[in-house]
């Protein structure tokens, strides 16, 4: 019975804590319980935390004191490692950061304790989420709850499999170039990309700062938006953050659910983000999924974006470059790792940085110190940006005619641990689909599509609006996910292994 | 094509203060031109009447109001310190003997 609490939706759980059914002392003991079962094989966690059941039992008394509290009050969620906890580990995945407990929390992170949220613990990912599968984490890779010798997507493959696996109903992730969309699309769960300054970036340890924002993950587009409400808005200590006021997104997400239709709506389907590169199943469920809206009423409009074949090029300049900058933060000084080397305090540093940071780190650091030398700049970073320009403009031009974009949120469902590590190119184009998203500050949404005839594997659908419309997204993304759901007759997640512990060995020799 | 040579990577980790050995260093400069061969296509498209775009969406004079805010005590500033004397953070060495 108790197990039964895992494999509800946040919005369930919510409902049922608010009608005192069932204690947050209850729904986070099974939680726990869950991970204490699965996580050995599937990885998702760095840390779990210690305070989860006081903070769960501070809930229920304030609750039955008749307290008012958020809806999501009690229910538990997982963080990405990325972002800095007062009472936890924050490490971004790196040797530099292990053990390192923040003096403060990022805003997300005091915003999800104001809402009395539950924090289950902290996620695994790629070294500072530089990655596409979760395997350059110091810590060992995450495993894909579907078929655990793949992976999970990165870099936020940790929440992704969180969620996937029943270990936690809700998660934080972050998206720099697709870090929350595609570990939703391969693992079969909801992952949400905000406006770029829609959500605070302070506390998130930086990758690109001009590129990154935090998200919800989940398994439904509900309890997404039911946490983007808890997490968005103006942070004044974020300089990038909007002042918009923006509206209810569970509000949206609810009416797309409850329409599940697509009456009048007009979906672009870019056809640079569907071709070349693309797994044939992947593009047969995009296909059928793009029937089912067309069925549903919405008018299917076929838009190209020029410029998106130059995403990836420009990605790979614009990130390195604001990485190389922002990771000179970690310089054996202030906090995280010293080296034992004699020396200047440079010396030290150099020899610091040598050990504390992992091989992709060292890659993307070193490319974005070339592309920012003198003499380069120009050609590269200045170039860069200037394509960031023409895939706004591309942007601009599809949505005059459109009032969301789709394609599929990954190319190819989730591939075997260690098939790509030693390719960085073909580590870098799992990306293709969720870059422009992030160089133009659009926000997107992965949820999935259907699992892939060829290898029975989850694929994700993109959905996409104008800036500043993320509600049209959890509308959108709502109706869909009905749509689909309705299809198939369950959701997508249903049909996962159950990772319960006896089919654990059956799991990894890959029978199940 | 790009022509990355091992020494120029040697300089990009020293300007990165990064001690990379030198095995690091051979591969890094076989992966780093093959990156940069594959990236290099951004010049194609990007004329001199594009203009460029650094920041997404652009805020402009972002100011708080000029009074203290919350910051951190020196304890807490200096808690995940690899070392430190109480109120301030050590280092060894700043200049080296030919310094």
């Amino acid at each position: 019975m108790r197990d039964d609490l895992t494999r509800l939706d946040a919005s369930e759980l919510a409902a049922r804590l608010a009608a005192k059914d069932v204690s947050s002392v209850e729904v986070v003991t099974a939680h726990l319980d869950r991970i204490a079962a699965v996580d050995p094989d599937v990885h998702a966690f760095l840390h779990v935390s210690e305070a989860a059941v006081s903070s769960a039992a501070d809930v229920d008394s304030r609750r039955l004191a008749g307290e008012r509290m958020g809806e999501l009050a009690g229910v538990p969620i997982a963080v990405k490692d990325v972002l800095c906890t007062a009472d936890m580990p924050s490490t971004a995945g790196s040797r530099m950061l292990e053990g390192w407990t923040p003096p403060y929390d990022a805003t997300v992170v005091r915003r999800l304790r104001e809402a009395h949220l539950v924090l289950l613990g902290k996620t695994n990912m790629d070294e500072f989420a530089m990655g596409s599968s979760t395997e350059h984490s110091a810590f060992g890779p995450t495993r894909n709850p579907w078929d655990l010798d793949r992976i999970p997507g990165g870099s936020g493959g940790g929440s992704a499999a969180a969620v996937s696996a029943f270990e936690a109903p809700v998660a934080l992730g972050s998206d720099t170039g697709g870090s929350i969309r595609q570990p939703a699309a391969v693992t079969g769960s909801v992952g949400m990309k905000p406006t770029y300054g829609g959500v605070s970036r302070y506390g998130a340890i930086a990758l690109a700062s001009s590129l990154d924002q935090v998200g919800p993950v989940s398994r439904s587009v509900l309890d997404a938006a039911l946490v983007h409400d808890v997490i968005g808005g103006h942070d004044p200590r974020d300089s990038t953050s909007l002042a918009d006021e923006w509206p209810s997104f569970a509000d949206a997400a609810r009416a797309g659910r409850a329409s599940a239709s697509l009456a009048g709506v007009r979906v672009g389907v870019v056809t640079e983000l569907n071709g070349e590169g693309f797994q044939p199943g992947v593009r047969q469920r995009f296909a059928e999924a793009l029937e089912l809206m067309a069925a549903s009423g919405a008018e299917i409009v076929e838009v190209s974006a020029p410029h998106f074949e130059y995403a990836i090029a420009a990605y790979y300049l614009i990130l390195p470059a604001e990485a190389s900058s922002n990771l000179a933060k970690f310089d054996s000084v202030r906090f995280g790792l010293r080296a034992e080397a004699g020396g200047t305090v440079e010396d030290v540093m150099a020899a610091t940085r040598e050990q504390g940071f992992g091989d992709e780190v060292k890659r993307r650091v070193i490319l974005g110190t070339y592309a920012l030398s003198a003499g380069y700049y120009d050609a590269y970073y200045g170039s860069a940006q200037k394509v960031r320009t023409l895939i706004q403009r591309d942007f601009d031009a599809a949505f005059e005619r459109t009032d969301v974009l789709v394609s599929p949120a990954a190319p190819t469902t989730a591939f075997r641990l260690g098939e790509k590590l030693d390719d960085p190119l073909a580590m870098y184009l799992n990306d293709i689909a969720t870059i422009p998203a992030n160089l133009a500050g659009v926000p997107g949404m992965g949820l999935p599509m259907g699992l892939a005839p060829e290898d029975g594997l989850p694929t994700g659908l993109q959905i996409m609006a104008p800036a500043r419309q993320d509600a049209r997204v959890y509308e959108v993304g709502a109706a869909v996910e009905a749509l689909l759901d309705a299809q198939r007759g369950h959701r997508l997640l249903a049909d996962a292994p159950s990772l319960a512990p006896a089919e654990m060995g059956a799991a990894r020799a890959g029978a199940v | 094509m790009s022509e990355i040579t091992s020494d120029q990577v040697a300089h990009l980790a020293h300007l990165a203060r990064i001690a990379l050995a030198p095995d690091e260093i051979e591969r890094l400069t076989g992966e780093l031109g093959t990156i940069v061969d594959s990236i290099a296509k951004v010049s194609e498209v990007a004329g001199p009447d594009v203009p460029a775009t650094s920041h997404p969406i652009a805020l402009a004079n972002v100011f708080r109001p000029d009074v203290p805010g919350a910051t951190l005590t020196p304890e807490e500033a200096l808690a995940g310190a690899p070392d430190h004397d109480g109120s301030r953070f050590r280092v060894s060495a700043i200049l080296g003997e030919e310094q």
